[in-house]
């Protein structure tokens, strides 16, 4: 053996040092020893064994919570439920409290009520009353100059303003007899019906039209299977209404996320593959560097359980330390990218843990145990002899 | 002499060689498979989103207000203006045609139904369904079916009519909506009193939207009916788009020539707009922007999502690259010895070294980038049900990335070997 730079070897030193540290057994020396007099040859194992833990890790964390997080982004696609009064039926007074008391703080619900209203010169024109600060919050695509702020202010779309209100001045509806006269806020532009429509805040519009919300726009978050849930809790609950999924942004999102996943699991798995390739590549050359180390111990009357064991406690500690320090790093990783890419935490999942360090273990192991399964059939004389 | 020595090094050494030949093969093999998905990512799943339905409506310039509630239109049906629809053809002849994925016209007319209770009042919609259209020489298919993809025909007991599903385009048939068909208690194979007219029903359309009310009719039937050959309402179209940026917002007319052009040959949802307009006269393009401009949101984070799952392949097949390397070096350290005390320089020895990983390098990432495309290819089969080509372009940058990866990997083993003494290296002890 080498001397190692900074360490004393003279004989009485080594036997002074060794009587004043604690007795450890023979088994446990040799562990320690080895890794800590070839610490370049056990660092890039152990860099390795890390590496990959981590890149594991990440990737498992990312595959789980970015689920999630394309569920959120879908949301932005508005509402994937609606509720509509039945026929000659009108929603409960207290449908969007209960569909909120139900669907929990985290869904959007917003209520809508439609009439059709004159203008001045006796033009059809489509009023809708409904919750402003809601409609905001689940219409990300709106395209709005100013939302409404003030008493009798309105949202008016696009088409609805060359008609009510050209030069952006105030206008007069009337409803059943009823007149109204209302300011424009800002404009609305859709690209949709909400173009041909004017939008009025819900109080407002109930006590000129005394029409009720007829509608309610619910964008559930979660699974299919969830959403599908939600449906089926709403319809127990609101016997007089109909409840819809919306087909269009429901198999959108289960067709574009499906996609995703698929894509994400394949690249996934052979990003983990080939980590496990780089480990399996160090520690064999590790092990097989060491065959020397396997000789002697032979020559010295180790038995093959003995000599299989020392290599395979080697192997499990690499393993076992490579996957906490890796897994610890992958989390951050996943983190990182969930914030440059979703401007979102990910949430770090310690349950993947098991299975990372699961994983760790068998791969060293085999990694372990390929080699020495090799050097058996040498004797270990030809080893000693350098052949 | 150094042929010589790096020719017999791999036919000698032929299992180290293979060895590590095989890191490097699935290395390269990885990152090319890696790449060519993340390139490709972008396009197949915009084509995905385009499931979410048309992005881009296109109605008459000096058209009247819709006055719409829950999905019943009350406009007078005579009123407003109309596109024609000898014009459609022409979207196939816009600058982006090859990005335009389909489009439906749609004619929504009042309809009185003669059934048992008396007359009702329901909206039937005049559309293609599938329908052959061509411009010049270019034949294409177009209609509901692309545009689309969530509406579906059901035929309940599929034994009781046969020819249940879509009607033909040219035919007298049409689709019931779910609900109207419930309520009117038709089933598949029924006839319809339509404004005079006896329609088989040829299938029960389920949407989820306004539709499940109405009839659903070809558009040459819904014209008939209308009294108004050739009148189309408006058109949804499906086309394939760049997210927004800076330049997408901005307003043509205040452009420069260069920008101008720059914006006009880029597929921004914008200018498809303004080429739709453009075509069809006297017509008003639109984006829809629940769809077109969510889309662009959901592109870039899976695009994004993608670049760093890339990124994290690249890395993890660099360093397997590299330890396979460094380990075959590292079994070579008598070898160096031996060339060391026969009087071989530092040099010489570390430019055997990377001829050999040069060589490596090159023959596995040849095998790398052949094993990567076929990957790729079957990511995309499997995935996207659609090829994922491979940029020839990828070659040399593959290749290049191989070799730099191989040197790099070799470099710290290469140098450490060539600094060991060859006292210690010839007594076989380290």
């Amino acid at each position: 053996m080498n001397a190692v730079p900074g360490t004393l070897h003279t004989p009485k030193q080594v036997a002074d040092r060794r009587a004043g540290s604690p007795h450890t057994s023979m088994f446990a020396r040799m562990l320690i020893r080895a890794a800590v007099l070839r610490r370049g040859r056990a660092a890039s194992a152990l860099l390795a064994m890390i590496v990959a833990a981590a890149v594991a890790t990440a990737m498992m964390n990312l595959y789980v919570d970015v689920q999630a997080k394309l569920r959120t982004e879908f949301r932005n696609y508005g509402a994937n439920v609606v509720i509509v009064a039945k026929e000659g039926q009108s929603l409960p007074t207290d449908a969007l409290a209960k569909v909120e008391s139900v669907l929990g703080a985290k869904t959007l619900a917003v209520p809508f009520s439609y009439a059709v209203a004159r203008t001045h010169d006796g033009q059809s024109v489509v009023v809708v009353g409904t919750d402003f600060g809601r409609a905001r919050r689940l219409n990300h695509w709106w395209k709005v100059s100013r939302w409404p702020n003030a008493a009798n202010e309105a949202l008016i779309g696009m088409r609805a303003a060359t008609v009510v209100s050209p030069n952006h001045q105030p206008f007069e509806l009337t409803f059943q007899g009823e007149a109204i006269q209302l300011a424009p806020a800002g404009m609305l532009q859709t690209g949709a019906g909400e173009d041909s429509r004017i939008y009025l805040d819900q109080s407002e519009f109930q006590s000129w039209t005394g029409v009720a919300p007829s509608t309610i726009e619910v964008a559930a978050n979660g699974t299919a299977a969830e959403v599908e849930a939600a449906i089926h809790q709403l319809a127990q609950l609101l016997p007089a209404a109909e409840i819809r999924p919306v087909r269009q942004i429901m198999e959108g999102e289960a067709n574009v996320l499906n996609k995703t996943r698929a894509t994400l699991y394949a690249s996934a798995t052979l990003v983990v593959l080939t980590s496990a390739l780089c480990v399996l590549a160090t520690l064999i050359g590790w092990v097989f560097d060491r065959r020397r180390d396997f000789a002697i111990m032979k020559a010295l009357g180790a038995s093959e359980r003995l000599i299989n064991g020392f290599f395979a406690a080697e192997a499990a500690a690499l393993g076992v330390v490579g996957a906490i320090l890796g897994f610890f790093i992958g989390i951050g990783v996943a983190a990182w990218i969930g914030r440059v890419n979703f401007h979102a935490p990910v949430v770090p999942r310690f349950g993947v843990f098991p299975y990372v360090l699961a994983g760790s273990v068998a791969v060293a192991l085999i990694s372990a145990i390929l080699p020495i399964g090799l050097l058996r059939r040498v004797q270990p004389a030809m080893i000693l002899r350098g052949e | 002499m150094f042929p010589r020595i790096v020719y017999e090094s791999f036919r000698r050494q032929a299992r180290r060689k293979v060895l590590a030949g095989i890191a490097i093969t699935l290395g390269v093999a990885v990152a090319t498979a890696m790449i060519a998905v993340a390139t490709d990512i972008g396009d197949k799943i915009n084509r995905e989103l385009r499931s979410y339905g048309a992005n881009l409506v296109v109605t008459p310039q000096e058209d009247t207000l819709d006055v719409e509630v829950g999905g019943v239109n009350l406009k007078p049906p005579s009123d407003g203006a109309f596109l024609s629809e000898a014009d459609l053809p022409k979207i196939r002849g816009t600058f982006w045609h090859h990005n335009i994925v389909g489009f439906s016209p749609m004619l929504p007319v009042r309809v009185k139904l003669a059934s048992g209770s008396g007359a009702q009042d329901v909206t039937l919609l005049g559309t293609y369904f599938n329908k052959a259209l061509s411009f010049g020489k270019d034949d294409f298919t177009t209609g509901v079916r692309i545009t689309h993809p969530w509406w579906k025909v059901l035929c309940g007991n599929p034994g009781e009519f046969p020819a249940c599903g879509w009607p033909d385009d040219s035919s007298q048939n049409i689709l019931v909506g779910e609900r109207l068909a419930s309520k009117l208690d038709k089933q598949v194979g029924d006839t319809l009193d339509v404004a005079g007219r006896h329609l088989t029903i040829s299938g029960i359309l389920s949407t989820g939207g306004a539709e499940d009310d109405q009839i659903v009719a070809p558009l040459a039937l819904a014209q008939q009916i209308l009294g108004k050959p050739g009148a189309v309402r408006r058109v949804y179209v499906s086309a394939l788009t760049k997210p927004p940026d800076a330049l997408s917002v901005r307003d043509p007319k205040t452009m420069t020539p260069e920008v101008y052009d720059r914006w006009y040959c880029s597929p921004y949802v914008e200018s498809i707009a303004y080429q739709l307009q453009e075509v069809i006269p006297h017509s008003h393009a639109e984006q829809i922007r629940q769809v077109a401009q969510n889309e662009g949101t959901v592109l870039s984070r899976i695009k994004g999502l993608m670049l760093l799952v890339t990124l994290a392949a690249l890395f993890a097949s660099a360093l397997a690259v590299s330890a396979a390397m460094a380990t075959a070096i590292y079994e070579r350290r008598v070898e160096v010895g031996l060339m060391k005390a026969l009087g071989a320089g530092n040099l010489a020895v570390s430019a055997i070294f990377f001829a050999e990983a040069l060589l490596l390098a090159l023959a596995g990432g040849l095998a790398g980038f052949s094993a990567g495309a076929l990957l790729a290819r079957q990511i995309g089969r499997s995935i996207f049900n659609s090829q994922i080509s491979i940029e020839p372009v990828l070659f040399p940058i593959i290749m290049t990335i191989a070799v730099f990866v191989t040197f790099a990997g070799s470099a710290a083993a290469i140098r450490r070997a060539v600094k060991f003494d060859p006292v210690f290296a010839l007594r076989g002890e380290g």
